[in-house]
This record gives structure tokens, C-alpha cells and sequence, in this order.
């Protein structure tokens, strides 16, 4: 099947009644308390703290090796931690002195392969994890399959699925036996970038209507800002930061986070209370402070104007808008606008800034945080 | 095999004094020619089944792999029974230019040569097929875009990536030319191997005979080294582009040479034999009716063949499973031993299961109904060892298909070992098991040095049935035996490679929509 085709005729409208039938019985959240791996004597995850409410969706992101794909494993329970407890609402999964087992935790998985058995068909994939005695197996199995998007596909094999729909065999399977918590590694890297948006917002919405308290795991930070309502910033194994996407963009928690979502303008200033003075003037800050401070301006908060004082060095038009690349006195600043390019590269240009107040960062620290 | 770690002095001075120097320089020559033969015709119709496009070529491309299923102890003597000097080649000459018309001297090492070659090659024409098949075009397109030629761009790019997978292949033909001891003797070639089996059933030497085993498993030490050199450390795996090498049509006479090589060859290896074979029974049904026997000796090599096959696929079964899902390493290295047999000569394998079994009998005064039920133990033991790489190769094939998330997925679904055992290892590795034990059996069913070795006292199978008539020279009446063998043989050859996709082209035929038996079930 063509996978454009295919993408417009997904699991369009998700049947209501259909969702009863899955609303998890009881909600729970999830709590990772300073968990530590090691994985070949080579440290992995260094103390991780984590928490998702009861229905909540988190984003695990961080760059490649960072320990993300550990951290989902530690919780669904294939690999044992040395330190720290995992739980599940009241529950303890794993603590120093004790050690559920996966297949009894309830907690579904997602892999980024999807990991579908290949000898048995898409019901039988899917209803591997209900009970034998489950009377409702086959009803349930239909409702799941049409929720999906992929009722009358029961009896294909795996391999004759294209893969958004071998994606989406892998999230109803996942999700037949009412997981208390769902995790999801990298679920969408192995589609097409056509399909991945389309298959991306349909399992945000779909998880968000049953209520599911979802982990996603991933590197891509346009995926993090869609999929969540927390974003869990991850590094070298531990988690730098977690808070809502548009809080972790304006307000990152130290400069590391900062340069890593997004891009970032990194400007130093002398902080006197709610202002700093820079060499593009004074800035509002969003907290107060007092001494030298790295600033963080987002690309759409400094503007351009006809002026001297700078330099376009190179242009990028998308169509919706457009990026500079401005020399500075020997500092590169990126520029992003929404309208049209106004000045081409080579022009001399002015640099002001127009936007709430910016998050500082003190200078001493700021330089080790920055790597 | 303990014998053999201890070799005794005077054995071997009396070795080397005696005929051992000439074995030695028999066994080498028998080497380097056939080897030097495969590689030439194994690779060389590969590359013409791969490369070009001329008539005939699907048909040709799997069965140029037919040879395999003619043992070289049946071939042999009816190449014998046709070239040599009261046969119908040599006859006719005579009769067309005279009584002193010269012809090349048949009982020769030359002939085993031709002979193990025609039966042989195959080994290395499936592994260069998958050599170059597993190649995209891109490497090779790159290569012509950046100035080689034709010819120079296969052979500095595709010949050096193809060369891992071509040393397997002749290190395997290597072994098999080594420890045969049967077809040589037609010829009067004297190796190592022939030293080994005359030592062994003319004298019952055992000391020398291990003596002399222990060298042949030195030789096959030395070839699986040079083997792991000229591998290397070089694995060459190549990403996307499942387009593999395009095909250029042929025309004109390079047609007509392309169609003639593999007819040639099939004919030799193939066609004539059992066209030869068929023509003993018609012409005189009289010296080849003496079936008397014939059921009692089909009916031990099925005993054994399914013998060995079920044990090599069951234990094969554990092993495969062990050495992918163990945690533990050192289970993932015991279990990959298992299949180190089928780097070990038949004969090797035969004279260390014979001692070992000599050794039992020995100690413990075995009354004679035990000794034939420990030789028929340690004959079905030795076909274990022997094969259960075939077994384990094809389930551990099937087993790529459960990849650790797989097994994870399972477990967060609720299944705990003993299920994921059940439901996801067993299924999926049963077609690779019975495929497995298929080959096992295939196998058995051929062979003949260790079963010449072990046997017990009395009992006989079809193949040594074979080569006891062809020994005598009574070549009409092993036909329907022969005959019996490479039927056996060949019908699996065809029904498995004709759908084995990985042997035929990835660009055309694996673009053929899957077909859905599934869909029409419910």
C-alpha cells in the first residue's frame, strides 16, 4: 500500500464509544527515584529523577546515547537497575531489595522497531498479551483494530504491512491489555517523513483521548514539543531538566539545556537587578540579578533594521520565513523573521531587541555548563 | 581423537620412510588442482548467471547447483567406466584412427581432479552467487563512473568483496577433497586419507591409523587457517540500494558461449552419469537385479539418516536458541562449538568416534550384541557431529527473525520465559529445524567415509553398498543403488533451491507482490 494513500485514510475518526471499552481501569503515574545503571561496568544513567501524573504525557529527549532508551527499559523492567526505585502509583516496581518482573507490570511498550511477531498475524499479534480466558478477546481485538485505523486486517501476515501500519499494529498491541503506563522508543523514526507527521499527532490525540499516562522517547525536538504536555531534557544520564515545552524553550534550566533546544544567541551582559546591559542595549531580564550573566536570545526576539552596527552573512527563506546569519563585532548571531527577507547578505544592518524579559545565566558557571 | 595428541616416534619414522612422502605429495597436487578447478569454474559461472543475460540463464542459474547431489564416489566410477581404455570413448577412437591412438592415461590424479571438481564446485558457485548478489550496483556503478572498466571494476571491486565468501567456499572444498578415500582409489591415487582407511581395514593398525589422522587433521588445521587469513577481519556489508548488479544481454557468439559452458558442465556432471547409469539397467537387467538385499541396506541408511536428523536438529535446536538469547557469554561460545564438526574432516570425526568407541568396548567387556549397539550409537553420534552445523545453520537462520525487542515486547506483554519458549522461539524456529534435519539427512544418506569406518560389523547401507560393487569394478550392478542415491539427493536440491529467493535476482523477482494465503482462510 502507497504510504501517502494510506496516510489520509488513517484511523481518521476515532470511534467514542469504541474508546470505553479501553479507559485503563485506574490511572496511574509513574515515579523514578535516583535510579542508577551500569551497562558493561560503563555508567548509563546517573541518578535519574522522573515523574508523570496519572494520564500525563512526557517526552523523554536527549541526544543519541544519552541513556533515554536505558531509562525505558529500567521501567518497563527488562533491565535491572543497580540503585533507586521505580513505582507505579502506590506500587514499588523495583527497589534495591526487590524486582517485578516485566510480564507483570503491566506497563506497555512500544519498540522502534514495533517488534511485531512475525510468524503470527496482526489479531494474533494483538491479542498475545490478553489473558487466554478473556471471553471479550475478539471484541476487544476488533475494537482496538478499528481504533487504529486497521479493521479488516486481522488475518495479514506482518510482513505484508506497509510501515505505518505495522506502527500502528505495534500501539493497538501495546494497548490491548489496558497498560497502566505506555511506553513508546523512537515510534516514529522508521516511517517516512510524509507519513511521520500525519501518524505522530493521530497517536498524540489517540493516547490523549484514552487518558494513557505515556513515556515517549526521542531525539527529534519537534517530535518532544508535539507529543507532551512535559518534556524530561536528558544528558549524559541524567535528567537536566523537566518542565512544559514552552517553559523549558524560554526558560531553559541552565545553558546546556538552552543550546540544545532550539537555537541559541548566548550574549553576555552585566546584570543590574531586572535589566543587563549588552552590547545591544539593556535587555529585560526575567528574574533579577546582579553581576556579569550569559543571556539567552531566541532568534525571533532580536530584530533587524537598516543600520551599521552589523552584517548579514548569509540568508535562509523557507517560504513561511526566513533566517539570518549576522556578524557582529566577531560574534555570530541567528536571526529569525516571519515575513520575507528584507536585507540580502553583505548589507549592513542594526540589531534591537523586542521581546519579555530573558533568562540569565551566571557567568562563572556558564562556561563550564556550555562545554 | 585423545590418541592422536600422543603421537608415537617410531610410528612416524616409519611413516615418513615408508610411503608417507608420496601420500603427502599426492594429497598436496590434489588440492591445489581441485581447488584451482572450482574456483575457476564455481566462480566463473557465477559470474556468468549473475553478470549476463542469455537463454536459459534462470534455468541454468539453479541447476548448475544439481552436481551436488552427485557424490564423487559415483561419479567417479562411471567417468572411470567411460574414459578408460575398454570404454565406449576410448573404443570408439581406436576404431576411428587406429589401434595407437593416444589418450591421456585415465587411472591418473588428473582425473580425481575433473571428477572432485564436477562435483565440487558447486559449494563455491553458491557462495560467489551470494557474494556478488548481495552487492549493489551502486559499488559497482561507482567503480565504472570513477574510470574502470568492465573487467576492472569487477575485479577491483567486486572480486576483493566477494573474497571472504569465496575462501569459505574452497576451504570447504578443500576439506571434502582431503578426507575422500573413496572415489581416489578408482583412480589409483594414493593421499593421506586412502593411507588412513588401508591402514585401518587392512591391518586394524590403530596406532597408525590414528598416526596418520591426526596429520590429516594438522593439513585441515593449516587450510582453515589460511582460510581465516585470506578472510581476514573483512566482512563487507553493504546498506540500501537493493538493487543488485545489473545484467548485460548477450549476443551473437558470446551467446552461444554462455549457453554452451553450462551445458557442458551439466552434462559431465549430471546428464552422462545417470544417462550411463540408466543405460547399465536397460542393456543388461540380468547383472543388476541382484536386489536381494537392496531393501535391508535402503532401510539402514533411512534408519540412520533419520536418526541422525532428528538428533541434530533437536540438539541444534537448544544450541541456537542458547547461543542467541543466553545472557551468558560463556553459554553463547559453548553453544557456537557445537558447530566446529563440519569443519572436521568425515574420517577425522569417524577415527575419533571409532577410538573413543574401542575404548568402551574394551573397558567395559562388552558382550558382541552391545558392541553393535555402540557402533550403531557411535555411528549416529558421528553423523551428529559431523552435520549438525546444516541443522544449526538453518535454525539459527529462522532465529534472525526474533530480534531481542521481540523478545522484550513479549515480556511486557505479560509472557514470561517459558511462554516466549512456546509461542515466539518454537514456532519460528520449527521450519528451520526441519529444514535442518532435511539436510542432515541428505547428507547421511550420501555419505560414506564414516560409515565405511564406523559400521557396525556386518551391516551395510546404501552407499557403502555403492562403492563395494564399484570397487570390484562391477559398475552395472552398483547402477540402481547409484541411481537410488542421487534421486534421493536431487529432488530436495530442486524443490529447495527453486524457491530459495536469496539465490535468484533481488531486483526483478522479489518485486512480485507477496502472495496472501492468509487473507483467503477466513
Amino acid at each position: 500500500m502507497n504510504d501517502l494513500q494510506e496516510s489520509s485514510q488513517l484511523g481518521t475518526e476515532l470511534a467514542v464509544d469504541t474508546i470505553d471499552v479501553m479507559v485503563p481501569s485506574s490511572r496511574k503515574g509513574l515515579e523514578v527515584d535516583s535510579v542508577y545503571k551500569k551497562i558493561d561496568s560503563r555508567p548509563i544513567l546517573l541518578g535519574i529523577d522522573l515523574k508523570i501524573d496519572p494520564g500525563e504525557s512526557v517526552t523523554l529527549l536527549g541526544p543519541s546515547g544519552c541513556g533515554k532508551t536505558t531509562l525505558l527499559r529500567v521501567i518497563a523492567g527488562l533491565e535491572r537497575p543497580e540503585a533507586g526505585a521505580v513505582r507505579l502509583g502506590d506500587q514499588t516496581l523495583s527497589d534495591p531489595h526487590s524486582f517485578m518482573p516485566p510480564e507483570k507490570r503491566q506497563i506497555g511498550m512500544v519498540f522502534q522497531d514495533w517488534a511485531l511477531f512475525p510468524h503470527l498475524d496482526v489479531a494474533h499479534n494483538v491479542s498475545y498479551g490478553l489473558a487466554k480466558d478473556n471471553e471479550k478477546r475478539e471484541t476487544i481485538v476488533e475494537n482496538i483494530l478499528e481504533m487504529v485505523g486497521l479493521s479488516g486486517l486481522g488475518s495479514r501476515m506482518p510482513s505484508t504491512l506497509s510501515g505505518g501500519e505495522k506502527q500502528r499494529v505495534a500501539i493497538a498491541r501495546s494497548l490491548a491489555p489496558q497498560p497502566h503506563v505506555l511506553l513508546l522508543d523512537e515510534p516514529f523514526s522508521n516511517l517516512d517523513t510524509s507519513l511521520r507527521a500525519s501518524v505522530r499527532s493521530e497517536t498524540r490525540s489517540l493516547l490523549r483521548d484514552l487518558g494513557m499516562t505515556t513515556l515517549f522517547v526521542t531525539h527529534d525536538q519537534e517530535e518532544a514539543f508535539i507529543l507532551s504536555d512535559e518534556i524530561a531534557v536528558m544528558d549524559s544520564g541524567v535528567i537536566r531538566q523537566q518542565a512544559s515545552p514552552h517553559e523549558i524553550y524560554e526558560r531553559p534550566h541552565d545553558l546546556w539545556v538552552a543550546a540544545f533546544i532550539g537555537n541559541a544567541n548566548l550574549l553576555p551582559g552585566l546584570a543590574e537587578g531586572t535589566t543587563a546591559q549588552t552590547v545591544l542595549g539593556a535587555i529585560p531580564l526575567a528574574k533579577s540579578a546582579f553581576g556579569p550573566q550569559t543571556l539567552l536570545l531566541r532568534p525571533e526576539q532580536i530584530h533587524l533594521e537598516p543600520g551599521s552596527s552589523a552584517q548579514v552573512k548569509r540568508v535562509e527563506f523557507y517560504g513561511h520565513g526566513c533566517t539570518y546569519w549576522i556578524d557582529f563585532n566577531g560574534t555570530e548571531l541567528i536571526v529569525r523573521s516571519t515575513s520575507k527577507p528584507s536585507f540580502t547578505s553583505g548589507e549592513t544592518v542594526a540589531l534591537t531587541y523586542q521581546g519579555p524579559g530573558v533568562a540569565a545565566y551566571p557567568k562563572e558557571s556558564s562556561e563550564k555548563e556550555a562545554r | 581423537m585423545i590418541g592422536a595428541i600422543s603421537p608415537k616416534k617410531e610410528a612416524w619414522i616409519e611413516l615418513w620412510q615408508g610411503p608417507l612422502p608420496g601420500m603427502l605429495w599426492t594429497t598436496g597436487a590434489l588440492l591445489v588442482l581441485v581447488s584451482a578447478g572450482t574456483l575457476i569454474l564455481g566462480t566463473g559461472l557465477a559470474w556468468l548467471t549473475t553478470m549476463y543475460d542469455f537463454p536459459g540463464r534462470r534455468i541454468f542459474t539453479w541447476s548448475l547447483m544439481l552436481p551436488l547431489a552427485m557424490p564423487a564416489y559415483i561419479l567417479g566410477f562411471v567417468f572411470l567406466s567411460i574414459f578408460d581404455f575398454a570404454g565406449p570413448v576410448q573404443s570408439a577412437m581406436r576404431n576411428f584412427f587406429g589401434r595407437d591412438v593416444w589418450f591421456p592415461n585415465v587411472n591418473s590424479i588428473w582425473s580425481a581432479a575433473v571428477v572432485m571438481t564436477l562435483t565440487l564446485y558447486p559449494y563455491v558457485y553458491i557462495l560467489a552467487r551470494l557474494a556478488f548478489r548481495e552487492q549493489t550496483s551502486a559499488t559497482y556503478e561507482s567503480a565504472r563512473l570513477l574510470g574502470d572498466s568492465r573487467f576492472n571494476a569487477a575485479r577491483r571491486v567486486i572480486l576483493p568483496m566477494a573474497r571472504p565468501t569465496l575462501a569459505v567456499g574452497i576451504a570447504l572444498v578443500m576439506m571434502e577433497t582431503l578426507t575422500d578415500f573413496a572415489t581416489v582409489q578408482y583412480f589409483n591415487v594414493k593421499t593421506i586419507s586412502v593411507g588412513i582407511y588401508q591402514v585401518w581395514q587392512g591391518m586394524f593398525d590403530r596406532e597408525t591409523a590414528v598416526e596418520l589422522a591426526a596429520l590429516v587433521l594438522l593439513i585441515a588445521v593449516i587450510i582453515l587457517a589460511v582460510e581465516r587469513v585470506f578472510r581476514g577481519q573483512a566482512k563487507y556489508y553493504q546498506h540500501g540500494g537493493s538493487r543488485g548488479l545489473r545484467r548485460v544481454k548477450l549476443s551473437g557468439w558470446r551467446r552461444n558461449v554462455a549457453i554452451a559452458i553450462p551445458l557442458v558442465v551439466l552434462f559431465l556432471a549430471i546428464a552422462m552419469p545417470i544417462a550411463q547409469l540408466l543405460f547399465w539397467i536397460f542393456k543388461s537387467p540380468a547383472v543388476v537385479t541382484d536386489l536381494s538385499r537392496a531393501f535391508e541396506f535402503l532401510s539402514n541408511s533411512l534408519g540412520f539418516a533419520i536418526a541422525a536428523a532428528g538428533g541434530a536438529a533437536f540438539l541444534a535446536l537448544f544450541a541456537a536458541g542458547g547461543a542467541r538469547f543466553s545472557g551468558r557469554p560463556s553459554v553463547r561460545r559453548a553453544a557456537r562449538l557445537v558447530i566446529i564438526g563440519y569443519a572436521v574432516p568425515g574420517p577425522v570425526v569417524g577415527i575419533g568416534v571409532l577410538v573413543m568407541l574401542t575404548w568402551v568396548i574394551e573397558s567395559s567387556g562388552a558382550n558382541p550384541t552391545n558392541v553393535v549397539l555402540l557402533s550403531f550409537i557411535g555411528l549416529v553420534y558421528a553423523y551428529i557431529v559431523r552435520f549438525m552445523a546444516l541443522a544449526y545453520g538453518s535454525i539459527d537462520a529462522s532465529l534472525e527473525k526474533i530480534t531481542p525487542s521481540i523478545v522484550d515486547s513479549a515480556h511486557t506483554l505479560g509472557a514470561g520465559p517459558t511462554r516466549v519458549m512456546r509461542q515466539i522461539y518454537f514456532p519460528i524456529a520449527r521450519s528451520g529445524a526441519i529444514a535442518g534435519a532435511f539436510l542432515v539427512a541428505i547428507d547421511v544418506l550420501k555419505e560414506l567415509p564414516i560409515a565405511l569406518l564406523i559400521r557396525p560389523f556386518g551391516l551395510t547401507t546404501t552407499s557403502i553398498w555403492v562403492w563395494q560393487l564399484a570397487a570390484e569394478s562391477r559398475w552395472a550392478a552398483a547402477a540402481i543403488p547409484s541411481l537410488l542415491i542421487v534421486a534421493t539427493a536431487i529432488l530436495p536440491i530442486i524443490l529447495y533451491l527453486r524457491s530459495d529467493k536469496r539465490f535468484h535476482s533481488p531486483a526483478l523477482e522479489q518485486s512480485r507482490p507477496i502472495p496472501d494465503s492468509r487473507k483467503v482462510k477466513k
